[in-house]
Order: C-alpha cells, then sequence, then structure tokens
C-alpha cells in the first residue's frame, strides 16, 4: 500500500511527524557547521518544523499561503518549506544566484508572502525588491551574520520566528496537529519554477502524492536504508533535490546532510562518505579532469600506476560489458589495482560508501562514464523532469549502460507518439503550472498523458534513449534528420570543449560555436609554453583552434557523414546563465543564442572567414555592458576515414 | 582622558637617529569607533602603531588603555590587555595551516601549562575545546571554512590578509589596530575587507584603528580621522571636516584639485 493512501501519511509534513514518533533519536538532517557534522534528530525536525509553522501562524500565514526560499541548502531551509506545508501553503524555492530581474518574476508570478533567505546577500537581493513585490509581508533571515546594520521592519530572524511560534504553541497547543490533519494527498506541496529554456519561466505544481509516491517508485528500483546519507549540495530550487532531500529522505527515513558551504563541497563528501550520490554530468566531468590534471602533476612512478591500472580497468570493464569473461591475470590485476589505485581513489572522491550513484539531466560521455564503473563506482543514469516530479526513468544494478536512462519507473507508463516524442502518465505527473491553464492543456493531453518534449525510443531490452528535444530536431538542405543535442554532446565528450551549439536546421552542412574549457585548455596551454591572459586571449590562440579542430574531427569520426561538423569557431566569452544564453540548470538555450550570434551564423554559411561579434554581458549585480569583436571561423579540412570501433 | 576614550596616546614621540618619525602626537581613541589614520608615506603612521602595540618603546610620552599606562610594556602583554593588530607586511606562518596561524593567536589567552597540555586531561582539555571552538566562530565569521587545513603560503594575497585578521581578533581584542589591511586589494576584495571591519566593529564591539590609503573607504566607514605629516597631527576630526580642512588638503590630498584623491 501506498504512503499515500493512508490520510496519517499523505503529506510531507505527516511523514515528518511519523519519523519522529517512530525513531526520534534517528538522524533527520544534518548539518556542517563550525567544521563539524551537526545532527537535527527526527524529534528536532518535528520540532523545528512546528515552532516555525506556529510562529508564522502568528503572523498571519494561511492556508495556501506562499513561502519562498533562496540560498544554499540549509537545513532552516528545508524546515521552512514543510513548516509552509504543515499549514497548507506552498513551498516555492528560487535559485539563490538568481539576478534580481528573474527573481522578480518568479516571486510575483507565485504571489509568495514570505521569503526565508539564508544569509545577508539574499537578504540585500530580496530587500532590492521589496517595493516590487506587492504581496510580500515578511522576509526572514536565517544566518544573522552582518545583520545588525538593517532595521525594515519586514524583516525578522528564524530564531525569532521559531521564539514566536513557541508562545503561539502554548497558547494554542492543538493547533499544529490540527492544521496538519487538514492537508491532503492532492494538495499542492510546491511549485518548481523550470527555469525555461524558451520564455518566461513556469512553475509546474507538485502535490504531495507527486513526491511521495515517485519517492516510493525510486526506493522500490533502488536500496534506500533508513539513515542511509547523501549530501545535498544541489541547489534547492531543483526539482530533483526537493524530490531526494524532502521526498526521498522523508519516505524513506534517509538523512540529508548540508555543506559547509558551496566551496567545501568535494571535501565534506569525502568527510561523509555517502550511501548514494546524484550529481549532474558536469560535476562527473568535472571529477575525471581534476583527477586528469592531479595525475599530470604526480611523480612518473605514480602517474604510470595509475595509468596502468587504469587502462586495465577499462580494458576489463569494456571485456565484461560485451559479455566476455576476465582472465586470472587480468583478475589478479584487478585486485591489486584495487588496493593501490581504484580503492583509493574512491576514498579521495568520497564514493567510498556509495551503493549508487546517478548521472542526469544531460548525456554523459561515455569514456567518462566507463572510467567510474571501471573504478568500481556504481554510476548510472536516470531521466527526469520537472513536471514529472524530477522521475521517470532510470536504472537498475544490472542495467547500467551509458547509451540509455533504463526503465520506466514502477506504476509509470511511457510511450512514444508517432512524431518520436516522449510521454508518460502515472502518480509523479504534475497538477498543472500554475496560472497558466493553457500551458497546462498544451503539456498533458486530456486523458493525462505528460508530453516530456523529449525525442526518444525504446531500444530491443525496453530501455529508454534520449535523443534530443523535439522541438529542436530539424533538418538539413537534403532532408536528414538534423538533432542538434546530440551533435553537441559528442563534441562536449571532449575535455577541451565546455559547451558547444550546433546549427543545421535548414541549412546545407552543420557548423559549431565551441565554448572551450578555461582549465583543461589552460594547463594544454602551460604545458607548451603558450602565453595567456584571459578566457577570450586564450580562444584566440591559433594552436588552441587547431587543438580543438582536432577534437572536433575525432567527434565527427562517430557521426554520420551529414551530422558532422563543418565549420566552427572558438567563442570569446563562456555562456552563461547571467546573459540568458544558459538555463540556470546549465542547458543552452537554443533559440536566444541564435538570435543572438545571427551574424555568426550568417557568416557560417556565407563562406567568410571571420564574423564581427557584439554581445551584451549581465554582471552579477545586473549591471550590462557591451563587447564587440572579430572572431574567426575555421574549417575542418576533411574528417578522417571512420575506423574506430566507437 | 576622559571616559569615552579607550585609548589614549598623550605627546608620543620617537626618533631614529637624526630621524624624527612621530613628534609629541595625541590621539584619543573613542570607544566602539573607528578611528583612521591617514597621512603621506612617511608621515609616522606604522610608527605610531608599533609604539601603541609596544614594538618601538616611544622617547617621551604616553600610551594608555583603559586609565591604564603601558608605554613600558612588552608587546606580548600589550596584546594580552587586549591590543590586537595586523602588519602592512602580512606576518603569518607561511608553513602552519589557516587553523594554527589562527590558534597561535589565540595563544595569549591559553592558560594552560605546559604540563598539562601534553597530559590533555582536565582543565586543559576543556580550555582547548573551548579556544577551538573561539576559533570556529572566526572561520565562519571571515568565511574561511574550506581553508582551515590549507597552508598560508598557498593562499592567494587577499586570503592572507583575511587570516591575518582573523589571528588578530583570535586574541580577543578590545582594541584593533589595522595597519592597511586594503594595501594591494583589488576593489571587490576591498569591499570584502571593509565589510569585515564594519562587522568586527558592530558585531564583536571591537574599536578599530585603521591605517589605510584608500581614501574612499576611510571616508566610508570611519567615525573619526587623525591626519599626520611629517610625524605631526596636524588635524583631527570627523571625515567630511577632514574633507574640507585646508591643512589636510595642502599635505595630503595635494593642493591642485585634480591632484584629490577624494
Amino acid at each position: 500500500m501506498s504512503l499515500v493512501d493512508s490520510p496519517k501519511t499523505d503529506t510531507l509534513p505527516k511523514l515528518v511527524a511519523r519519523n519522529a514518533a517512530a525513531d526520534p533519536g534517528g538522524a533527520g538532517m544534518r548539518e556542517k557547521t563550525r567544521g563539524v557534522w551537526q545532527t537535527y534528530t527526527w524529534a528536532d525536525y518535528q520540532d523545528h518544523v512546528r515552532d516555525f509553522a506556529h510562529g508564522m501562524a502568528s503572523m498571519g500565514f494561511k492556508r495556501g499561503d506562499k513561502l519562498s526560499v533562496v540560498g544554499d541548502n540549509r537545513p532552516q531551509l528545508y524546515f521552512a518549506q514543510v513548516s509552509a506545508q504543515a499549514l497548507g501553503g506552498v513551498s516555492v524555492p528560487v535559485y539563490q544566484d538568481s539576478i534580481a530581474s528573474e527573481l522578480v518574476y518568479v516571486l510575483n508570478h507565485a504571489e509568495t508572502s514570505v521569503i526565508v533567505a539564508e544569509d545577508q546577500e539574499q537578504v540585500d537581493k530580496a530587500l532590492s525588491l521589496k517595493d516590487q513585490l506587492p504581496r510580500l509581508r515578511s522576509i526572514v533571515f536565517d544566518d544573522p551574520r552582518g545583520m545588525w546594520a538593517y532595521d525594515d521592519p519586514i524583516l525578522c530572524s528564524f530564531e525569532s520566528v521559531m521564539e514566536a511560534g513557541r508562545a503561539f504553541g502554548k497558547a494554542n497547543p492543538d493547533f499544529y496537529a490540527k492544521e496538519v490533519a487538514k492537508g491532503a494527498a492532492g494538495d499542492t506541496a510546491m511549485i518548481a519554477y523550470t527555469s525555461g529554456t524558451t520564455g518566461a519561466p513556469k512553475g509546474a505544481m507538485l502535490s504531495h502524492r507527486n513526491m511521495i509516491a515517485t519517492a516510493e517508485a525510486f526506493v522500490e528500483v533502488n536500496e534506500i536504508k533508513p539513515g542511509d546519507d547523501w549530501l545535498s549540495y544541489l541547489p534547492m530550487a531543483w526539482v530533483g533535490d526537493a524530490a531526494f532531500s524532502l521526498g526521498m529522505a522523508l519516505v524513506a527515513k534517509a538523512t540529508a546532510n548540508c555543506p559547509e558551504n558551496p566551496e567545501t563541497v568535494q571535501r565534506d563528501l569525502r568527510e561523509l562518505g555517502p550511501d548514494a550520490v546524484l550529481a549532474p554530468p558536469r560535476i562527473w566531468e568535472n571529477m575525471l579532469t581534476t583527477m586528469q590534471v592531479k595525475t599530470d602533476d604526480a611523480s612518473p612512478l605514480k602517474r604510470r600506476t595509475f595509468e596502468h591500472f587504469r587502462a586495465l580497468a577499462e580494458r576489463c570493464e569494456l571485456k565484461r560489458s560485451d559479455g566476455n569473461a576476465l582472465s586470472i591475470v587480468e583478475r589478479l590485476g584487478l585486485a591489486v589495482g584495487q588496493i593501490l589505485v581504484y580503492g583509493p581513489v574512491r576514498d579521495q572522491l568520497g564514493l567510498r560508501n556509495a551503493r549508487w550513484c546517478y548521472t542526469g539531466g544531460a548525456p554523459l560521455g561515455p569514456d567518462t562514464y566507463r572510467f567510474f564503473r571501471s573504478f568500481g563506482i556504481n554510476l548510472k543514469q536516470i531521466y527526469g523532469a520537472t513536471e514529472a516530479t524530477a522521475m521517470i526513468a532510470c536504472q537498475a544494478d544490472a542495467e547500467a549502460n551509458p547509451n540509455t536512462v533504463g526503465r520506466p519507473i514502477p506504476r509509470v507508463e511511457v510511450k512514444i507518439d508517432d512524431r518520436g516524442e516522449v510521454m508518460l502518465k502515472g502518480p509523479n505527473v504534475f497538477k498543472g503550472y500554475f496560472k497558466q491553464e493553457e500551458v497546462t492543456r498544451d503539456t498533458v493531453t486530456p486523458d493525462g498523458w505528460l508530453k516530456t518534449g523529449d525525442a526518444g525510443f525504446f531500444d530491443k531490452q525496453g530501455h529508454l534513449v534520449i535523443i534530443d528535444r523535439a522541438k529542436d530536431v530539424g533538418k538539413l538542405t537534403d532532408g536528414s534528420a538534423f538533432a542538434p543535442q546530440f551533435i553537441e554532446n559528442k563534441l562536449k565528450f571532449s575535455p577541451f570543449i565546455r559547451e558547444a551549439v550546433a546549427f543545421g536546421d535548414q541549412r546545407p552542412f552543420v557548423a559549431a560555436m565551441i565554448a572551450i574549457d578555461m582549465q583543461t585548455v589552460g594547463t594544454w596551454a602551460e604545458k607548451r609554453g603558450i602565453a595567456y591572459t584571459s578566457f577570450m586571449d586564450l580562444s584566440r590562440k591559433g594552436e588552441v583552434a587547431t587543438l580543438i579542430g582536432e577534437e572536433i574531427a575525432k567527434a565527427n569520426a562517430t557521426l554520420p557523414d551529414m551530422q558532422q561538423a563543418k565549420r566552427y569557431l572558438l567563442l570569446n566569452k563562456e555562456l552563461e546563465a547571467d546573459d540568458a544564453e544558459m538555463t540556470r540548470t546549465r542547458k543552452v538555450r537554443r533559440k536566444f543564442v541564435a538570435e543572438k550570434y545571427a551574424n555568426v551564423i550568417d557568416a557560417f554559411y556565407g563562406g567568410e572567414n571571420s564574423a564581427e561579434v557584439t554581445v551584451e554581458i549581465t554582471f552579477e549585480d545586473g549591471r550590462k555592458s557591451t563587447m564587440t569583436s572579430i572572431i574567426a571561423i575555421h574549417d575542418l579540412v576533411s574528417a578522417p576515414p571512420v575506423r574506430r570501433a566507437a | 582622558m576622559d571616559e569615552v576614550s579607550i585609548l589614549g596616546v598623550a605627546t608620543l614621540s620617537k626618533k631614529f637617529g637624526g630621524v624624527t618619525a612621530v613628534q609629541d602626537v595625541s590621539v584619543d581613541v573613542p570607544r566602539g569607533g573607528i578611528l583612521s589614520i591617514i597621512g603621506p608615506n612617511g608621515a609616522g603612521k606604522t610608527s605610531l602603531l608599533n609604539m601603541i602595540s609596544g614594538f618601538y618603546k616611544p622617547d617621551t610620552g604616553r600610551v594608555v588603555l583603559e586609565g591604564r599606562d603601558i608605554t613600558q610594556k612588552k608587546p606580548s602583554d600589550i596584546a594580552a590587555l587586549g591590543i590586537g593588530r595586523t602588519f602592512q607586511n602580512i606576518a603569518l606562518f607561511s608553513g602552519l595551516t589557516v587553523l594554527d596561524n589562527l590558534m597561535l593567536g589565540r595563544h595569549v589567552r591559553m592558560k594552560s601549562g605546559v604540563l598539562s597540555s601534553v597530559i590533555y586531561w582536565g582543565m586543559a582539555q576543556k580550555e582547548d575545546i573551548a579556544h577551538r571552538e573561539a576559533i570556529e566562530e572566526i572561520i565562519e565569521f571571515l568565511k574561511l571554512q574550506d581553508l582551515r587545513k590549507q597552508p598560508t603560503s598557498a593562499l592567494a594575497y587577499g586570503l592572507r590578509k583575511r587570516v591575518e585578521l582573523g589571528r588578530a581578533l583570535a586574541s580577543e581584542p578590545k582594541v584593533l589596530l589595522l595597519d592597511e589591511p586594503m594595501g594591494g586589494m583589488n576593489q571587490d576584495e576591498k569591499e570584502d575587507m571593509a565589510r569585515y571591519v564594519l562587522d568586527v566593529n558592530q558585531e564583536r564591539g571591537v574599536t578599530v584603528v585603521l591605517i589605510e590609503h584608500d581614501m574612499g573607504v576611510v571616508m566610508d566607514i570611519s567615525d573619526r580621522v587623525v591626519v599626520l605629516d611629517r610625524g605631526r597631527c596636524i588635524a583631527t576630526g570627523t571625515p567630511d571636516e577632514m574633507q574640507r580642512h585646508p591643512k589636510v588638503i595642502e599635505a595630503y590630498l595635494g593642493t591642485s584639485k585634480s591632484g584629490g584623491r577624494v
């Protein structure tokens, strides 16, 4: 029986109460402060949620009111969200690195009346928007540091709300239980704003049923034991964090651990040694790149040892995935490698205890994927969407494969429509977009099928394969299909390429804009004595253009002839979310980029050798400036013959 | 010296051979404020701080902390009495970690003897934990969490300045002497440091004496400004008064309009 079928466990606040009653001393949440992991037991969790809810009630927070949290992952921000839900309100987490204009839109659209801000930095942002937010009644801050200079009556500290809550609780002892009991599975628990690759953000309403039933389905595929640890370090506004740190943690009685601050994540990960890890491809790639850089700097003996065992591990992994048995020598080698290399590397990365790791949101390069798997890290793929409570399909332990995203999670039905679009039905499908019924009707069919907007197919084993965003799939002038993301991902598998944008719809051939990876290309340049000052300078070096040309040629070798990039250029700045070129979850906003770089595209297809680019740069505080420069366009001589076994 | 002063120097003079570094300088530092000392190079600003913190012995004059004459005391005793300082040229132990540097700054507050510390038992253990907590507060305050175990030699310049401020704070000073805490920093780092200085002053209630060349910062955060020129104090007052004071404009900011950096 599902938890949502019982009126005692059908909302998140009820699950907090359940956990506090069943295991009051168990670790509900942890936070690293002052260099030490501090534990909030389930009883503490319940007390905080109740007191804060009481405090908000005393300030006039009512059913249906919206509470926004903004900041890095902190227990208080999670507690505040559940408190709002306990009072029948809705939590609206927002991205802490959003610029002011984005925040205004979301906070106004969501009708937020209370903002819980992590610290002074976020308070400053909220205060600067106060006049544009007519519904805002209070700003609660968690970290009092630096707040001595503020006397705005709209401000109050988290502690003072808790204090008021304790007084309110004494006067109204039955209030909390009654309010929580009024909640039902179908109530909206949170509104998750999609960062939107097109147009303004949309608010996806997720019910308690969505959160709880999706977590239950996931737990059926992946073992989660009570007390399992994971690190809550991904943005709180991202639906995936809510699904794990709230949904899954409450359902499975697992412990969410908040790192000390964003800079300490890697070290905190290692200290904690979590039982499960969820990370986007970017982070896995970073781990591999950092390790590569460290290996290059190590002593020759260490470097050779690492490289020998790495090659052995990857060879064996390939053999195993082809279904071949390993020889005795190989087995012995792996055992030695386990002691000398694999174990220590897993330990350094903080993945020693992780029983499973997931990557999702974008494809991960097969080389990166194989590296982690060969080192004994159970890395698997997951596929989801905000509108589907972050989870649609995931790979089980025995089904790991870099090319698919696994089978649909239990009780979720997935079909591919005649245009190739992935559609699904199940308890994870959201309630609709907040105040945007028309868009909702375009997204969910009358009989309840959610259109994901992704093009995909099922392979022979019944595993889902995602190709691209359905609307991005176009045609070259010769009529062959053009899936930009598919090409871009092949390009991005190169460690030197951070971002790539491919063009080709209604064009005679494919061309690509490349943003180099400053770290790896920088190290590469230093090794060769190529002096550079900045990203822009580095991107202009002839040697770098040649290097990237070779990398593109390698990617081209794995692509059919018509899908190969024929021309390319190196951007003189990184693609930035602040410049609206990417979403906050780092997905390229294709249409916007195409407009912004329109003359580059003209130059690509006009056969010119350079293009003038004027770009507007937005600084973190919202100031803007423009930058004009000439960017060279390069031709790929010709792709090498396809002769490698991909 | 009146009630509101925490620190006072009276007719302080110091000569190095034939060179007069400081002559007859008298300054009252109001409790709980931020007082800046400005002046051209060689005006005697650092010498003045060195006399307050006991590194130099003045030829004449007195230094008084909370009504107590500390003129002849050793630097370590002065630190224990509540005057902390940072240096113009960062003076950290480069081989030690950030944490160890901060713990060293705490040394004047440690009471346990060698023996009990070695055994790490009873009071010594309790004391150690209390000190470690105080240090953690400073780490959090200055946002150094990710650098605890880093040797200071590996840190960027701006961060080392921040660690030095932390080390000065670790001795729980009543008065903090900062010798060009923003020297050599870029604009962002300066703003951060100014923020920390203000927070130290307001949140921790520490009186600050600041030597700084960036007039923007001085005018923004000081309650009072003292102007030195060739060893003499030529003016004292609020930042506004100092900006208009003809002597100050002549001595420090330059006589021509274009020379002003205000």
